[in-house]
This record gives structure tokens, C-alpha cells and sequence, in this order.
């Protein structure tokens, strides 16, 4: 019952209560360098501003070094070199338990021992609160979060939705400067993840507080955040606002790690005029890039063989109706396309059709591997 | 008609079947426990109401007299020499285990953080010296802490004991001995709750401004509490009833409940007496299980923690 609430902005704007006096701080890394054992190397040279206020996400497979820099910035991992900042106070050596920095656990480390309550109490009690001053605070946060009857309960009699949403009462109820969140919806299902996303989103909205946030979800980094750093490999690739990153990947990991499968050689080029495996595109800005990028969604369809720049003759192979829209697999020339088409009650091709894919010049964008 | 289930007799025929797997599973079992538990058990309770016969054997009429004298009445009227025997064998239990845990936390929390391949070479040296015979072991400590010994002439030397008493025997020698003998019971069981321990846990207390000390206290004890509370029990138990490590380490003003018991079945010869002292040990082993699970349930949030 209690997973299905959710937070009603309007109410909260008048339930001034909740409104945190703080002011958000930002964040800076500095040359950050982290190595497991000898040959295992999680972060080679960060450096990153966050601001204050921001949902910022790190985002990245698995191994890129994303949830080390998390650790770090909770104090629970110390850098090899580097310095961190918060609120332009440097921390890099201060101990966890000494910093405002509170983080949602992705297994959530609830303690199973303590009622939901003590769970909740628990960071406030460490720093030394009167009881009466606890009990008021979680009180609040049990409010916010609306876990209604919830903090009566024990750990174990909780789903794992609900469990989440203790996890981020524990940890905001400290009011801390930095929320940090290691993939905290990673092991809910898919309905209940999409609606946490919305609730969470609305949370940081709320509180304007600065949330640093760790996944390897796209579409979950794409969804919730102001901006996005994609790393891999240790390294920062690219950072910026999602529609940048999706529509402007500045190199082929970036592009393919935001879901993107068209991506094409530049063998030839004359001004304007590149040669891809596909045929002869004309794109608007030309980078330096030896890659081009054809996002599916911009793509057209003509059925027949139309004539004209950046008019490409293909064969439908394949067709994956999905009622909102239609996605193809087009041979075209010496390779394959992926085209998405909203379905506005037009005529979509049939596998088999012969069709002429459009796209627009400055839709189509050049990058670097 | 319509077959509609299984027919009586089918049932019936059934519910034999059943009772006759009951017999070939449960019966050697439950057999073994009434002969060699429940039987003698509860001739044990028999024979600790009658009377000190001849040779201390056991006779009619039924009586107290053996409570009497386990309580210190005798002869020559009351005399406290039980009752310290009683006192020690608790004082012992009590420091030799609270010993034990302090030797077994920190042994079994360096083999949990050792590498995989490593941990049960380092469990098997905790366990190896209980394959020799604890008699033969306890022998062997005789030998280290025996007046002229180095650890004895360290002792005097440093003035802790009195010029050529040695540190054995004593009561000393006793706790050395129940602590060495009690603590790979503990570093077991203690090892498994240290192995599957949350870190998540640890960390999450650590963010929540628990400094180290404190983050142990709330996030690494009360994971270990289930290992640390089957140790305790699985040491204070037999350590309670020991016989032979007192009796080899101890000396007279060394004796302890166990010793008590076992000189009435023998020299002493009260069977009664010994029975009085038995059933004694049994109430003290439950009063002590049933303080164990109290705690245990406060400690583990309302849950079960105990075995």
C-alpha cells in the first residue's frame, strides 16, 4: 500500500515545515586517482565541479570507476592523489563519520537489529542529538517521505520499495550538505523503480539539495539529472546536460554507452560532403571526427525511390511494431540502419518495402573514437 | 459412482505406512536418547533423593539429606566449603570465558579478512591442538607452569607469586587452562558470523557519523552476537562441569563443581551426594541458558539469536 504513495508537490509547497534552511553545497575534485593492488586502476585523474544544488549523475558499465568515486566522496574509500572540496571546504582527509555527507546504500544497509525508527534515528543519535530533537526530526522525515506507519515496523517486515525509501529518510534526516546514491534503484523491479525515480527526482527538486547519483542506466541518468557525467575506464568522458550528451556524444563510448548503434566511418570527405559505407551525407557541422553519428529518431521514411541530397535508397529487413512507434533495420548501401518512426497514423513500411531514408543536414553529427 | 479420493481403507493403509516409516526413521534415534539420556537421568534424580548407604551407595529410605550436605550441612554443622566450590566453578566460567571472547574476537575477525585460500589452513591451527587428548594437553601445561619453570621464575621475578609455589598449581593455572582449552569453541562459531558480516552495514553507521569504535559497537556486534552467543554457550557449558583441568591445574583451593561431583562417585563415595551435585549443575546450566536467551533476544532486536 505504502509504495504506492507519492509525493504531491503542490501540498508540499504549502507544508512549509519541510523546507530545509540550508545551503547547498557544491562539490570539487581535483586530479583524483584511485588503483586497486597493483594492476587494477578505478579512477585516473578526475577532476570535477558539481553544483550546488544540482542531481548530478555519474554514469558508466560496471567497473568504470563511478561507484569508487561515490566512496570517495563519502569518506569511505581514500584517493591515492587528489583533492576533494565540499562547499569549498577541503575534506580530502577527513574521516566519514566526520563529514556531511550522508549516502543511500544500493543494498540500502539497513540495520536489521534496529526498528525502523532507531534506523532512522540513528545518524542524529551519533551526532549526539537530544531524543526529544530526534524523535522530532524523524517525525518530519517520516512526513515527507510519507512512510505513514512505517517507522513502527522492523526491518525485515518491509518490501524492498519500502526499504528504499527508509534508506533515503535515513539518510536525508541528517540534513546533510551532499546526498550520495549508489545505484539505489537497481534492485527494484521496473514499475516501482520508474515511480521511485519520479518521487526521488521531486525529493532533490524539493530540498535543493545537491544529489550525486550513481548508475549504469541511461535512461534512469537521462530521466533525473541536471547533468551527467559518462566515465569509463577511470576517466571522465564527457559532462553535461543530458539532451547534450545524448544528442552530442563527444566520442563513440559515449555514444554507444547512451544507446546508440548507428555509427559509421567517415571514409571520404569534401567540404560538407562525407563518405560513409551508407553513401553521401551532407551534415551541417562537419566536425573534425573520423565518425558519424545518425540518431534512429531523426530519420524519415519515403516509400519508393526519392531522388536528392541525403536521400539514401534502402530495404526494409526488419520490423519491430511497438504501438507508439515502429523501429526498422534498413540495408542501405553497404551497411544496416536503425530508424525509429512514430506511429501518426501514417503508412509504415512493410519488411520487404524498398524505401528512401531521409535525414535532415543538421541533424547528423560527427565524433572522434 | 464417481471416484471421488482415496478410500478408507486405502487411508487406513496409508496412515500405516506412515507409522511404520516413523518407526524405521525416528525410533533408533529416539531409543538411543531415552536409554542413555532420559534413563539415566532420571535415575540420577532418583538416587540424589535417597540415602548414603554403605560404600556410598545409593538406599531407601527416600530422603533430603544429600541437599542438606551439598548445602553445607554436616557433622559438625555448617560448613562453607561447598558453597565456594560452587562460587569458584561460577567465578571460573565466568572469567575464563569472558576471556575466551576477548582471545576469539580478534582471531576470528584477522581469519575473515585473510585470503580465501589462507582461512582454512588458519582455522585448522585453531582447531588442530583439540585433536590431542585434553589430558595429555593439560599434562603439558603442568610442565610449563611447575615451580623452576621459566614462566614460574618470570612470575616471581616480576613478584606476582611467592618464591618457589610455582604457577601451578592455582586458580590461575585453572582459568590458563579452561581458556586455552575452551577457546577454538568460540573462534568457530565466531568465524562463521564474522565471515558473512555486511560491510554495507559497517560503512552505513560510519556515514552516519559512528566513528570507529562506535560503528563496531552498533554494526559489527550485534552481527556477530549469534556467533558470539552459541560460543558462549558451547564454552561456559563444559567449562561449568569441567573435571579435569581443575583437578590436574588446581590442586585443593582449586576444585571446582565438576571435581565435587566425580570424588562422590569415587574416593569420596556419596552417590547420593554426587547425584545432589549433578542435578545442581543441570539447574545452573538452564538458569544460564535461559539469562543467555534473554539477553539474546534484547540485544537482537526481538529476534531469536540463541541455539
Amino acid at each position: 500500500m505504502n509504495d504506492s504513495l507519492t509525493l504531491d508537490t503542490a501540498e508540499a509547497s504549502r507544508n512549509e515545515n519541510v523546507e530545509t534552511a540550508r545551503e547547498a553545497s557544491s562539490i570539487e575534485l581535483h586530479g583524483l586517482h584511485k588503483r586497486f593492488g597493483r594492476h587494477t586502476v578505478a579512477l585516473n585523474g578526475v577532476d570535477l565541479t558539481i553544483e550546488a544544488g544540482e542531481f548530478f549523475t555519474l554514469l558508466g558499465p560496471s567497473g568504470c570507476g563511478k561507484t569508487t568515486l561515490l566512496r570517495i566522496l563519502a569518506g569511505l574509500e581514500e584517493a591515492d592523489d587528489g583533492r576533494l572540496a565540499i562547499g569549498g571546504k577541503d575534506i580530502t582527509e577527513v574521516p566519514p563519520h566526520k563529514r556531511s555527507v550522508n549516502t543511500v546504500f544500493q543494498s540500502y544497509a539497513l540495520f536489521p537489529h534496529l526498528s525502523v525508527r532507531e534506523n532512522l534515528a540513528f545518524g542524529l543519535k551519533m551526532r549526539g542529538l537530544p531524543p526529544v530533537e530526534r524523535e522530532a526530526r524523524v517525525a518530519k522525515i517520516a512526513e515527507f517521505i510519507k512512510l505513514g506507519d512505517l517507522v513502527a515496523r522492523r526491518i525485515d517486515q518491509l518490501s524492498g520499495g519500502q526499504r528504499q525509501r527508509i534508506a533515503l529518510a535515513r539518510a536525508l534526516v541528517n540534513e546533510p550538505d551532499v546526498l550520495l546514491l549508489d545505484e539505489p534503484l537497481s534492485a527494484l523491479d521496473a514499475g516501482l523503480r520508474s515511480q521511485l525515480q519520479v518521487e526521488l527526482l521531486r525529493v532533490q527538486k524539493r530540498l535543493g539539495m545537491t544529489f550525486v547519483f550513481v548508475t549504469h542506466d541511461q535512461q534512469e541518468a537521462m530521466v533525473m539529472s541536471d547533468r551527467i557525467a559518462v566515465l569509463n575506464g577511470g576517466v571522465i568522458q564527457q559532462v553535461g546536460p543530458p539532451r547534450e550528451v545524448y544528442e552530442h556524444p563527444v566520442n563513440a563510448f559515449v555514444a554507444r554507452f547512451m544507446g546508440h548503434d548507428n555509427l559509421y566511418p567517415i571514409t571520404a570527405r569534401q567540404g560538407n560532403r562525407l563518405t560513409t559505407p551508407l553513401g553521401e551525407l551532407v551534415a551541417d557541422q562537419a566536425g573534425e571526427g573520423d565518425l558519424l553519428l545518425i540518431r534512429p529518431e531523426t530519420l524519415d521514411l519515403l516509400p519508393g525511390e526519392v531522388a536528392g541530397d541525403n536521400h539514401l535508397l534502402a530495404v526494409v529487413n526488419e520490423r519491430l511494431y511497438r504501438g507508439s512507434h515502429a523501429e526498422y533495420r534498413l540495408e542501405v548501401g553497404a551497411g544496416t540502419l536503425q530508424a525509429t518512426l512514430n506511429n501518426r497514423g501514417r503508412h509504415l513500411p512493410e519488411v520487404g518495402d524498398r524505401v528512401t531514408v531521409t535525414v535532415a543536414p543538421d541533424d547528423l553529427v560527427t565524433l572522434s573514437e | 459412482m464417481a471416484y471421488t479420493g482415496v478410500t478408507p481403507s486405502a487411508r487406513s493403509r496409508g496412515m500405516v505406512r506412515e507409522a511404520r516409516h516413523l518407526l524405521f526413521t525416528v525410533a533408533p534415534g529416539a531409543s538411543w536418547i531415552v536409554i542413555f539420556l532420559v534413563l539415566p537421568a532420571a535415575y540420577l534424580m532418583g538416587v540424589a533423593f535417597m540415602t548414603n548407604g554403605p560404600y556410598g551407595l545409593p538406599q531407601m529410605p527416600l530422603s533430603l539429606e544429600s541437599f542438606r550436605r551439598l548445602a553445607g550441612f554436616g557433622f559438625l554443622g555448617w560448613s562453607p566449603g561447598n558453597l565456594y566450590t560452587l562460587l569458584r566453578s561460577l567465578w571460573q566460567t565466568l572469567v575464563s570465558t569472558g576471556l575466551v571472547v576477548l582471545v576469539a574476537y580478534p582471531i576470528a575477525y584477522y581469519i575473515s579478512t585473510c585470503r580465501e585460500t589462507w582461512r582454512p589452513i588458519m582455522l585448522l591451527l585453531v582447531v588442530v591442538p583439540s585433536w590431542t587428548n585434553q589430558v595429555i594437553r593439560t599434562f603439558g601445561w603442568m610442565n610449563l607452569l611447575a615451580p623452576g619453570t621459566p614462566l614460574s621464575e618470570l612470575a616471581e621475578s616480576l613478584g606476582l607469586i611467592a618464591p618457589n609455589m610455582g604457577l601451578y598449581p592455582s586458580n590461575f593455572a585453572v582459568t590458563l587452562g579452561l581458556v586455552y582449552n575452551f577457546l577454538p569453541f568460540m573462534v568457530l562459531p565466531l568465524y562463521a558470523a564474522f565471515e558473512k558480516l555486511d560491510i554495507a552495514q559497517v560503512e552505513a553507521a560510519q556515514d552516519l557519523f559512528a566513528s570507529p569504535v562506535r560503528a563496531f559497537w552498533h554494526a559489527v556486534f550485534p552481527q556477530t552476537l549469534p556467533g558470539l552467543l552459541a560460543g558462549i554457550v558451547l564454552v561456559a557449558i563444559p567449562a561449568f562441569g569441567m573435571y579435569v583441568i581443575p583437578e590436574l591445574l588446581g590442586g585443593g583451593k582449586g576444585m571446582m563443581l565438576g571435581n565435587l561431583v566425580a570424588n562422590q562417585f569415587a574416593g569420596g563415595a556419596n552417590w547420593p551426594l554426587g547425584a545432589a551435585g549433578a542435578i545442581l549443575m543441570l539447574i545452573a546450566t538452564f538458569i544460564g541458558l535461559f539469562v543467555m536467551r534473554r539477553i539474546g533476544k534484547r540485544l537482537g532486536g526481538g529476534e531469536e539469536v540463541v541455539i
